[in-house]
């Protein structure tokens, strides 16, 4: 049986020895101390739930592995336990920042993710492969320019060197082929929408 | 007398009924109860007692 006035050394060594009432005790008599004090540096109360009860476990094991030394500092050690582990707290949270929704301000709305969902995946599917159709109905020549220009990213020099034209020949067989997939496409009345 | 206003202090305010939930403290207990170390070799393995 624990006297209530027994010091943290003698309850140290009393739970090192097997006794768990004496933990009971050392954490009963510091744990607003140091609920205290995490609070104050963290401002959640479940991370300062989180990071007492790490704290303690620290505590535990290091205890029970027989890895302390008695000094009469045990609330010292304690704290500065609690201590690192806030430091580990803010760390990882400036690696990772949290931000909690409210009724406010929902972050979503000025965060969105760019990338398509199934449904507009099929869509920009079918209109390329309506508009590659497409292409295929144009002249030769118009179809070569527009085909290296878009699908080969060619400069018109290179196309030009290429197709053994000048420039301004390029350039206008892209400009004719344009205009006449937009002829074809109204004609046919195809949606080459997303 | 002029009032003074002034803000609580943060200590002052954070030191109000500032504990752990009971949950947590039993569940302390309960890991120290369920903790055994054991030494072999030189190595020292943690194990958790049901």
């Amino acid at each position: 049986m624990i006297e209530n006035k027994s010091t943290d050394a003698q309850l140290v060594s009393a739970y090192i020895k097997g006794d768990e009432c004496a933990i009971s005790e050392l954490i009963t008599r510091h744990k607003q101390r140091i609920y205290s004090f995490i609070y104050s540096k963290v401002y959640d109360r479940d991370v300062t739930e989180d990071i007492f009860q790490d704290t303690f476990i620290k505590v535990i094991k290091t205890l029970k592995k027989g890895a302390y030394n008695e000094e009469g500092k045990f609330i010292p050690w304690v704290m500065r336990i609690s201590h690192n582990l806030v430091i580990d707290h803010f760390r990882k949270n400036n690696r990772m920042p949290k931000f909690e929704n409210n009724s406010d301000f929902n972050i979503f709305s000025v965060l969105c993710d760019g990338s398509l969902n199934a449904e507009k995946k099929m869509i920009k599917g079918q209109v390329e492969s309506d508009l590659r159709r497409l292409i295929q109905e144009l002249p030769e020549d118009q179809k070569e320019v527009l085909l290296m220009r878009v699908y080969k990213e060619m400069s018109f020099k290179d196309i030009s060197e290429q197709t053994g034209v000048s420039i301004n020949t390029a350039l206008g067989r892209m400009r004719y082929a344009l205009i006449n997939l937009r002829k074809v496409i109204d004609k046919h009345n195809i949606v080459l929408t997303n | 007398m002029q009032k003074m206003y002034s803000k609580t202090s943060r200590t002052e305010h954070v030191n109000k009924n500032m504990v752990p939930k009971e949950e947590t403290i039993k569940f302390l207990l309960d890991y120290s109860k369920a903790l055994s170390v054991i030494d072999y070799n030189k190595l020292k393995f943690e194990a958790l007692l049901n």
